[in-house]
């Protein structure tokens, strides 16, 4: 539970920023990438902790790329076949999952020295901490962008006779920077060991 | 014939931004724009792998991946689809290409590898590297425009990232609320710079 909230990826340890900023218009997309993500990053925590006492020292960055780059081959696939229409809408960052810092990050850092068990449970909680952060943001970019939640209206807009006039800038890029910097900052804002010194 | 070059060159620089509009690169974006110099330093060496990776992944690609691309090897291999290894063979790529730069920078340029130094081995997971190969296939540019595009993305992630790191050392000197302090007003900045930059949004030569 640790890396939901006191050891959040995103938050605290800047790690892989790319994606959730880019995904997060939809809630569609973003819970496709949530699953995504959180599945890679739990089954290559799983392999490297297996292989860890086989993998020689000085290649194992190389060996850690290439099965994480397997798993996002097969979940790529996956992706295509079943959920073809946001597969298409996310376009290159499925690939991207490969070069998300977190996954490598906890590769190296966790599954290298930690048994099997152990290294699942951490990828997991990882990638839920990221998941968190993907699913806050796209519910407000989402919700304030398009006055809608996974596609179905919440607030009526004023185009179709209702009085909320969308936000357009919540579903550009501007607007994803922003929703992440006030997100950081209420997160600090109640955790001040958070802060950063000057 | 030039124009259109010219054309992909301003697109990729200025309309849609590596940084800025895709939110390519942000880990190391976020991570080295503390200073001027160090900011300077990652973008030239971004530029440079850049410019160099995305073609090499062209020409891997129409000759090894693309559906039929084996069929200048034996007739009977032309039916082959091997498109879906592109993210396996295209990290790969990257990795190799900058493993190389790294070694021919260390023994003929002293010089720029010293003040690359530290930064190459950063490229390799730098998104923005495998991410101008996915969208250099997505849009189907031929080789000489495939070139230009990756000079291009790359020199318009160093602008950026040059740019917050100039703001943020001006920052330095004023007072901010401590839970917004490092990460949170960077982000907020990048938000504005992002904005700016909108300004450029339809522009075609």
């Amino acid at each position: 539970m640790d890396p939901l909230i006191h050891n959040n990826p995103i938050a605290l340890q800047v790690l892989g920023i790319c994606s959730a900023l880019a995904v997060t218009t939809t809630m569609a997309t973003t819970t496709v990438m949530c699953v995504a993500v959180v599945a890679v990053n739990a089954l290559s925590n799983l392999s490297v902790s297996l292989l860890r006492h086989r993998i020689p020292n000085s290649i194992r960055i190389i060996v850690q790329l290439t099965i994480i780059a397997s798993l996002v081959i097969v979940t790529d696939q996956v992706l295509k076949a079943y959920v073809y229409e946001v597969s298409r809408q996310l376009t290159v960052f499925v690939g991207l999952i490969i070069t998300n810092c977190i996954i490598m990050g906890r590769a190296e850092a966790f599954a290298m020295q930690n048994p099997p068990l152990r290294s699942l449970l951490d990828g997991i909680g990882n990638g839920l901490g990221y998941a968190a952060v993907l699913l806050v943001t796209g519910t407000l970019r989402e919700i304030f962008g398009s006055g809608s939640f996974f596609g179905a209206p919440v607030l009526p807009l004023a185009s179709e006779g209702g009085w909320y006039t969308p936000n357009g800038l919540m579903t550009l890029s501007p607007g994803a920077f922003f929703v992440i910097g006030f997100l950081i900052w209420t997160l600090r804002w109640f955790r001040p060991e958070q802060n950063e010194a000057e | 014939m030039f124009e259109d070059y010219l054309n992909i060159a301003v697109r990729a620089i200025f309309v849609e931004n590596m940084a800025l509009t895709f939110f390519l690169g942000m880990c190391s974006f976020l991570a080295v724009s503390k200073r001027v110099t160090t900011a300077v330093g990652l973008g030239a060496a971004v530029t440079f792998v850049l410019t160099v990776t995305v073609p090499l992944n062209h020409f891997i690609n129409s000759f090894l991946l693309r559906p039929g691309a084996l069929g200048w090897v034996n007739e009977g291999l032309a039916a082959q689809d091997l498109s879906f290894l592109r993210f396996l063979t295209f990290i790969g790529t990257i990795a190799a290409t900058v493993q190389v730069v790294e070694m021919v920078l260390d023994r003929h340029f002293p010089a720029l590898h010293a003040a690359l130094g530290v930064f190459l081995p950063l490229i390799a997971v730098n998104c923005a590297i495998l991410g101008a190969s996915l969208l250099m296939i997505e849009r189907g540019l031929t080789l000489p425009e495939s070139a230009v595009f990756g000079f291009g993305s790359g020199l318009g992630w160093a602008l950026a990232v040059i740019a917050l790191a100039g703001i943020r050392e001006r920052l330095r000197y004023h007072a901010i609320p401590a839970a917004l302090r490092g990460l949170g007003i960077t982000f907020l900045l990048t938000g504005l710079m992002a904005i700016a930059f909108m300004a450029f949004g339809g522009i075609q030569l």
